[in-house]
């Protein structure tokens, strides 16, 4: 089936709680992962390891600030971070969570049963 | 784990950590099969009959299980026409089944209207339909008669079932450069979208490349075309060799071969990329112990093609970071040296070494061959049975914007 159209616009808040995209796996490599999402067909990079740390443990925070500063991320490079998951919120890599915490998944094992994230 | 080479940086460019290659490839073609009904004069993999060693039904399935454990997101399945592998819709199947996302191309063929509303109710699936004339008559000169109406009959067929986003997939040619917006309105029609790849003299390519690949001055059409329609017309990240022109196209911009890409074959070899059959570039077999992941992660080759190109005369040039260097197939089967100017150089540095290649020396070619051996229904006539058309697409096709024929 065709990937949906992305005409809804994602404003992304930091403060609300987020975590990865169901339809999207995350394959971690040397330089950070590359995340691909079944639903749009795209694919976009992370760039460093931290960030990597930062969106898969969005689902366990109350929200995207409190992932990164649980991520120890220093505190000059916070808005960085924020801007990196807002283009990842606009793209569908993430997704804003309404239920707490998320329990199902798109996807059967696999792509999204990556180490570290059972 | 692939070993990671000494020297990759930390940070930076994601164009400087690609050459270095990654744990698993992006962007992983695997043709099904060599088998196919047409014969089409460019065929990059020179197929036509079935080779007896393709891989079963059971080998097939164990590749698609190594590509999960991998995390290969997808696999652009191709052939050969993959369709007429008699157990194509089930490895379909068991590809999504575990999370292995398809993109198949198909000359349409098969696409029934069953098999399109099988289709359109399967995820993770996408179409590409191969079209190269935006008319019957540019199209089946190169991929033979009725070659036209089987794709639009496909296309149709997909759209009545509901079907979204199937690719048009077209090998741009000095015969169809002319054609974009044709293609362009073409595909619309159906809903599609539009997928323009680049002719490489790779298979039975070799054989036309000279009087099929698009000419300098339709080379910058082209290049001016792709930015005016941006990221709505897919291409593969073919044409990185037009960023020389001056601004980066969308896409990776780098020969991915071996890094990011690599092209498993029917029965089983892996070479650095689809347009690369040729033993230099063959890197291992899935069929050997250790299967896919120890190919990629572990030949010699791919370990060569990682290490960033540091001399030849491209790294002295002032668009070597945007071009690269542009496309190794093609500077391999036109007898040109790895480490210098693409043959279609926008520069003009192609021309340059073509001409002054030593002419007593041929170029590479690939030692696989599974083209017909006798006639096929619907021969192509670019090769001149029956006797050749006229030679300009204005001539022939009325369709045929103005553009194409100032060109």
């Amino acid at each position: 089936m065709a990937p949906p159209p992305e005409t809804t616009a994602v404003v992304f808040d930091a403060a609300l709680p987020w975590q990865r995209a169901r339809a999207v796996a995350l394959r971690p490599e040397p330089f950070g992962a590359l995340v691909y999402s079944f639903a749009t067909r795209k694919l976009s990079f992370l760039k460093s390891k931290q960030l990597v740390t930062v969106v898969q443990t969005l689902a366990d925070h109350p929200s995207a600030t409190a992932a990164i500063e649980a991520s120890g991320v220093p505190e000059t490079q916070r808005a960085a971070y924020v801007k990196a998951l807002a283009d990842l919120a606009r793209s569908h890599m993430i997704e804003e969570r309404t239920s707490v915490p998320p329990t199902t998944r798109e996807l059967a094992a696999g792509p999204c049963a990556e180490a570290g994230n059972p | 784990m692939t070993a990671v080479l000494p020297g990759r940086p930390v940070g930076g460019r994601l164009v400087d950590q690609f050459e270095y290659g990654l744990d698993a490839p992006i962007c992983l073609t695997w043709e099904l099969t060599y088998a196919c009904n047409l014969a089409c004069v460019h065929c990059l993999s020179s197929s036509g009959r079935r080779d007896p060693r393709e891989l079963s039904t059971a080998e097939a399935e164990r590749v698609i299980d190594e590509l999960q454990r991998m995390q290969v997101f997808y696999v652009n399945v191709g052939g050969g026409e993959p369709t007429v592998r008699p157990d194509f819709w089930h490895l379909l199947d068991y590809a999504v089944g575990h999370d292995v996302g398809v993109k198949f191309s198909t000359n349409g063929i098969k696409l029934s209207k069953a098999r399109a509303a099988q289709l359109a109710r399967t995820d993770y699936v996408d179409v590409q339909i191969s079209l190269d004339g935006a008319t019957a008559e540019v199209n089946d000169r190169v991929r033979g008669a009725g070659s036209f109406a089987t794709a639009t009959r496909a296309l149709e067929n997909l759209a009545e079932a509901g079907m979204r986003d199937m690719k048009v997939s077209v090998v741009v040619t000095r015969e169809n450069a002319g054609q974009l917006d044709a293609f362009k309105a073409l595909t619309d029609s159906y809903g599609a979208q539009l997928r323009l790849t680049r002719l490489r003299p790779s298979g039975r390519g070799a054989d036309v490349w000279g009087s099929l690949h698009p000419t300098q001055a339709q080379q910058r059409n082209l290049y001016q075309w792709l930015l005016a329609h941006g990221e709505n017309v897919l291409t593969g990240d073919s044409f990185f060799h037009l960023s020389a022109f001056g601004e980066a196209l969308p896409g990776l911009n780098l020969c991915g071969a071996g890094r990011v890409v690599c092209l498993i074959d029917p029965v089983g070899d892996v070479y650095a990329c689809p347009f690369a059959i040729h033993e230099n570039f063959l890197a291992g077999n899935v069929r050997h112990e250790g299967g896919f992941q120890k190919v990629w992660q572990e030949s010699e080759l791919f370990a060569d093609l990682r290490s960033p190109q540091t001399g030849g005369a491209c790294t002295k040039c002032a668009h070597f970071d945007a071009c690269r260097g542009g496309c190794m197939a093609a500077k391999f089967f036109t007898g040109l040296p790895l480490d210098g100017p693409d043959p279609e150089c926008v520069q003009g540095y192609g021309e340059t070494a073509l001409a002054a290649r030593d002419g007593g020396r041929a170029a590479p070619k690939s030692s696989l061959d599974h083209s017909h051996t006798g006639p096929v229904r619907g021969q192509p006539t670019l090769l001149g049975l029956p006797a050749m058309p006229p030679a300009k697409i204005c001539e022939e096709s009325p369709l045929v914007g103005l553009d194409g024929c100032t060109t």
